[in-house]
């Protein structure tokens, strides 16, 4: 990739979870303070603030100055990006392209989201809302879920994977969960207890789906020779793969396997130097978006973890947790460690800077051999596709 | 049960507003305690009301169809590309000059769902399935709703057919998946 090298040097992490306790700005700052005193800056040294906030169910439409106003951060040019479920990655690949480039030396990624200010029916509605409007919502009123469902049917019918597969994803990502004191939902549940789970959008019971959370996450990204001056500990970021898929989910080819999360793994897999069969062998850790748990076992296919109509074995032999062939979503992930739309590909990043610098919660730490994790952020159900690839080696 | 969910939320929302204006009655302020924390919330005295107006003159001819009972995608008379949902532009030879084609015949069920847990504006319907079906002729995917809401008696792979409806209480025209032969009969 052309440009400058770009390094994570400093990471924030609020707790995710039912956070009525504090405002949009002030579960911000939680982040922003962290990240602060993690790179030992201050305000006058950052350069730019992207913020990544999907909004519309809180109340401040414009998140990035009212933030940028409480954090001490202005008259610092800021921006707000929106990517759906992906906007967090798409503030990080917006703050890098600032680096590379050589706009800025340093700038700092912000992502949060407060879902919990508007009634649970409005969330749903509005999530629903997101993918094509007119064609899929306003007659046939689906809902993100039901989305997925879609993949989740097609695949099982296809495949022979079960429901008790897809519980699977989420009794491991609960038992990390448990491990993480940032998680939403901080402990473990059984099979049982997923597969008697009522139904949301059939096949997917209640414990298939991610949480409506809210929470925060910030890292701070600079220059390779600013990095060097700051940290003894700089995580690189290789390579940002994007793409995109139709907005109307009628018009993708299958249901199998999401071509635009394909694609972005291809782009960022090449520009790092890791062949996309058998990626596992490259890599010490991934987070991926198991928004439903279908997602992951796609995420697993598309990423290179597993052929195409074998991801539901990975979590049928429990390959994905720490001793298997890759660690996947020990942070919990969105499932349980939660899924505040703009801060959820922030987390991510923050999430596998901790795993490479070896600082990851006690029973959570993956080995770091490679020193190599991947970031698979989705937002809408496929409609925009990330693939980030960190390293500790420049 | 279909009811249910609207009446559910419309009935505690009316519980919220009362309480609020009991609490503004005594304290002169709409401060609130969270129901799971007791954390102190103010309640919006501002409500936003969202109806939008959407422009459909230039697929006009799709809705005339719907009231013939007909469901319609577009071809580009050049390059023969079919759109559904119909498009007034070919982006791939860039002109403008689309015919209207009739989606016509059987279609094969792709994948289906059953959305039990509903968007607030669908609140007040009963359980409803959608399905995304392929129509050969004229070889296109279409998203609706299906007739038939019971998981178990549909399946991949299932004959489907669109059929124009007139969906209720709102009362207009739209077009559903209705199962045919073996697959699923009401």
């Amino acid at each position: 990739m052309a440009g400058r090298r770009v390094a994570i040097v400093g990471v924030g992490h609020s707790k995710y979870g039912y956070r009525n306790d504090v405002s949009l700005a002030e579960l911000a700052w939680e982040s922003i303070k962290q990240a602060l005193d993690d790179a030992g800056v201050g305000q006058e040294d950052i350069e730019f603030v992207v913020y990544g906030n999907v909004g519309v169910w809180s109340s401040e439409p414009l998140p990035a100055v009212v933030i940028n106003e409480y954090a001490g951060l202005t008259p610092k040019g800021t921006i707000r990006v929106e990517a759906a479920c992906a906007t967090g990655s798409a503030a990080i690949k917006h703050g890098y392209d600032m680096v590379a480039s050589g706009q800025a030396d340093i700038v700092m990624v912000v992502g949060v989201e407060k879902m919990n200010e508007s009634p649970t029916p409005i969330v749903v509605e509005l999530i629903g809302r997101a993918g094509n409007y007119f064609w899929e919502f306003e007659n046939f009123g689906l809902t993100f879920p039901g989305y997925y469902a879609f993949y989740a049917t097609a695949y099982m019918a296809r495949y022979g994977a079960t429901e008790e597969d897809l519980c699977r994803v989420a009794v491991k990502n609960h038992y990390y969960a448990a491990r993480n004191p940032k998680a939403h939902f901080p402990r473990e549940i059984t099979l049982e207890q997923c597969m008697q789970s009522r139904y949301i959008a059939w096949p997917f019971k209640l414990y298939d789906c991610s949480p409506i959370s809210d929470g925060s996450a910030a890292v701070i990204l600079a220059s390779e020779e600013v990095a060097k001056k700051l940290t003894d500990t700089p995580v690189w970021i290789k390579s940002i793969g994007v793409a995109s898929d139709t907005s109307n989910i009628s018009r993708r080819p299958d249901f199998l396997l999401r071509r635009g999360v394909r694609r972005a793994a291809e782009i960022a897999f090449k520009r790092a130097g890791i062949p996309l069969e058998e990626s596992y062998r490259y890599i010490d850790v991934a987070e991926v978006h198991d928004a439903f748990t279908i997602a992951e076992i796609l995420s697993y296919e598309e990423l290179g973890f597993a052929r195409p109509g074998e991801g539901y074995l990975l979590a049928r032999e429990g390959q994905t947790y720490i001793g298997g062939r890759i660690p996947v979503n020990v942070s919990g992930g969105l499932k349980a460690k939660g899924h505040p739309l703009g801060a959820t590909g922030v987390g991510m990043a923050v999430e596998l800077a901790n795993q490479l610098r070896g600082e990851a919660d006690r029973g959570r730490q993956v080995p770091v051999k490679h020193g190599v994790a991947v970031a698979n952020n989705v937002g809408g159900t496929g409609h925009y596709a990330y693939v980030i690839v960190y390293s500790l080696n420049p | 049960m279909s009811q249910s969910q609207k009446k559910a939320m419309e009935e505690y929302m009316k519980q919220v507003e009362q309480f609020v204006e009991e609490v503004k009655k005594s304290t002169g302020l709409p401060l609130v305690p969270d129901q799971k924390t007791g954390a102190a919330l103010w309640y919006d005295q501002r409500e936003l009301r969202i109806k939008y107006t959407i422009s459909v003159e230039r697929i006009r001819r799709f809705f005339e169809g719907l009231a013939e009972g007909k469901v319609y995608a577009t071809r580009c008379k050049h390059c023969g590309t079919v759109y559904f949902p119909p498009q007034a532009d070919c982006p791939r030879c860039r002109r403008s000059d689309m015919e209207w084609v009739e989606i016509k015949g059987e279609g094969e069920l792709l994948t289906y769902t059953v959305i039990y847990t509903k968007p607030a504006s669908f609140a007040h319907y009963p359980d409803y399935a959608v399905g995304i079906a392929h129509f050969p002729d004229p070889g296109v995917n279409v998203l609706a709703w299906i007739s038939e809401n019971d998981p178990k008696k549909l399946r991949v792979g299932m004959k489907v057919r669109l059929k124009v409806v007139r969906r209720q209480p709102e009362n207009y025209l739209t077009y559903e998946l209705e199962p045919v032969g073996d697959g699923g009969e009401s």
